[in-house]
């Protein structure tokens, strides 16, 4: 178990949470590693990760993480099959050129996938749209229309149908309102963020 | 071994196989050392030296008096800390500082010149084990190397999986390509071109300096980048106001290009350029190994080996980032844990040599990590 006081993001303490020790796992989007050296710190995993950005790169080599500087977009298919116990893009899906063939690439690598998103149909999305007639900027999705990096964005619906279609199975969901944990219940609505564990 | 520690070199009692199927005879392999080595000897960091190098890593060059060519890397409260890592450079066989080369008398106590076996990364890498075996070291906590040092560390690495901790591997590729090979052509033809050269029979004569500087203007051109070439001279012209409309040294370029041709003919031996361009040329670890580079690395399966890093810059047109990426594939598709990544810096191939503050940091955050 993840000591509690680690302040991981919600969705990241989830996966640490689920992720049993001695696995080896793949965060792809891995930012400066943070989620990567929890795990090898405390729960004796063999963690490795992808990163676009060099300067966060270059701060994961200096925590002595393994991290490689590549492109998610183009670089997963050096990884041979089941390379992986655990695949994880944590709220980088809607930031891919073509999500659907990442999230095939993710259950190639990894046994196990875990995918977190912004759910661009939380309530408060679809009231800055509705009523404000603009590309919102709420708490979940900061940034302007024309700098944002989210070129896909995606509903918890959405992403449910995509999984059907791909017969993909979800072994877990969970759902997030800022930093809680929130039911099921009117998911679409009323969560900010969503994560999923699947598999094949 | 017979140590001979007031000359800080080994002279190897054994004959040293070599790839090519001759022996090498009472190898001596010249080497410095910097910081002290712990009792439990772990903490032993090799660096390996690029094609011009030496053992001279962190102090003055005897010949040149020129402070040490990664000074800016290694020393106490350096990257490479020699507060806490005892650092290890060799002068690479077939070199000309103390190591055995072509300027050395063979058995009938005339200089080899082209008698000299032809070597591989491979054999460089041999000697360097064959120095650590030595020193008594069983496992080195890195290896480093930039440029050719960067390919004795891979094939290091690749042909004695469990004799380093941590392999660091910058600017550099798993194979030469055809350009790479070109280039050194090049070069090679210079030296033979000089009619002092006289088939490698110059020693106690006039040498063939003029091809050997005229090789190194050549490669130099290589290790940097347009960029840096105009940053640094432009069109500037040198010490005159116009054009001089003759062939003199008019742009500033050109004299420092001449300025490193012929100070480079005063510290190095025209034959080694021969022998170890020839070594670079014949590099290609994947082949060595059946053809598959992932096959190379298979004593590195699922993190049973060392840790790799992979560094690569995005001026560098002679190592370009596409070969450091094909190590990390390979290495990627072993599971060995490698990190990679491409840094942005100006000076081209030179950039593993210069001020770059990302690649201290990566490589302080590598050893350390």
């Amino acid at each position: 178990m993840v000591e509690a006081g680690t302040h991981l993001r919600p969705d990241l303490e989830v996966i640490a949470r689920q992720i049993e020790t001695g696995s080896r796992v793949f965060d792809i989007g891995c930012g400066d590693g943070q989620l990567l050296s929890e795990l090898e710190a405390h729960r004796n995993i063999d963690a490795r990760g992808m990163e676009i950005d060099a300067e966060l790169v270059e701060r994961c080599v200096a925590r002595g993480l393994s991290v490689v500087q590549g492109d998610a977009n183009a670089d997963l298919a050096d990884y041979p099959d089941g390379a992986f116990d655990y695949a994880i893009l944590s709220q980088t899906l809607q930031t891919a050129e073509r999500p659907d063939r990442m999230l095939d690439e993710l259950l190639r690598v990894g046994r196990t996938a875990f995918v977190s998103f912004p759910n661009f149909a939380h309530w408060r999305t679809r009231a800055a749209l509705m009523f404000g007639g603009r590309m919102p900027v709420t708490r979940a999705l900061p940034v302007s229309w024309y700098e944002t990096q989210n070129i896909h964005h995606v509903t918890v619906q959405d992403f449910n149908e995509l999984l059907i279609r791909k017969g993909v199975k979800v072994e877990s969901r969970w759902f997030f309102s800022g930093e809680n944990e929130i039911g099921a219940t009117g998911a679409n609505w009323r969560a900010e963020f969503a994560l999923f564990k699947l598999s094949r | 071994m017979s140590g001979t520690d007031a000359s800080r070199s080994i002279t190897l009692e054994n004959h040293l196989p070599l790839d090519s199927g001759q022996v090498l005879l009472h190898a001596t392999i010249a080497y410095e050392t910097y910081g002290d080595l712990d009792a439990d000897k772990g903490n032993a960091v090799l660096i390996c030296h690029a094609l011009t190098g030496d053992q001279y890593v962190a102090s003055n060059h005897p010949i040149t008096g020129k402070p040490g060519w990664w000074e800016r890397m290694v020393g106490p409260g350096k990257p490479i800390d020699t507060n806490k890592f005892h650092v290890i450079c060799a002068n690479v066989i077939g070199s000309c500082m103390g190591s055995t080369g072509p300027a050395s008398l063979a058995d009938d106590g005339e200089p080899y010149a082209l008698r000299f076996p032809v070597i591989t990364i491979r054999d460089m890498a041999r000697c360097l084990v064959a120095l650590v075996d030595a020193l008594g070291i069983d496992r080195l906590h890195t290896v480093v190397g930039g440029s050719m040092g960067g390919m004795q560390a891979l094939s290091l690495a690749a042909n004695w999986p469990d004799r380093a901790a941590r392999i660091l591997a910058i600017a550099t590729a798993a194979r030469h390509s055809a350009q790479n090979i070109a280039f050194h052509e090049v070069g090679r033809q210079a030296i033979m071109a000089d009619p002092n050269w006289d088939d490698g029979n110059y020693y106690g004569g006039q040498t063939p300096d003029a091809g050997l500087a005229v090789a190194r203007m050549a490669a130099h051109i290589t290790y940097l980048s347009e960029t840096g070439l105009t940053d640094k001279f432009g069109r500037r012209l040198q010490d005159r106001n116009t054009k001089s409309f003759g062939i003199d040294a008019d742009f500033q370029v050109v004299s420092y290009l001449r300025y490193q041709g012929s100070g480079f003919t005063q510290r190095f031996d025209a034959n080694s350029y021969l022998y170890i361009t020839r070594a670079m040329d014949y590099f290609d670890l994947a082949e060595e190994h059946g053809g598959r580079l992932g096959d190379a690395f298979s004593g590195h399966e699922m993190g049973k080996g060392a840790r790799f890093c992979l560094i690569s810059f995005d001026s560098d047109w002679l190592y370009p980032t596409a070969e450091s990426r094909h190590v990390v594939h390979a290495l990627n598709s072993v599971g060995a844990p490698v990190s990679f990544v491409e840094l942005s810096a100006p000076f081209g191939h030179d950039s593993f040599l210069l001020e770059v503050p990302s690649l201290d940091r990566v490589v302080e955050g590598f050893l350390n990590g």
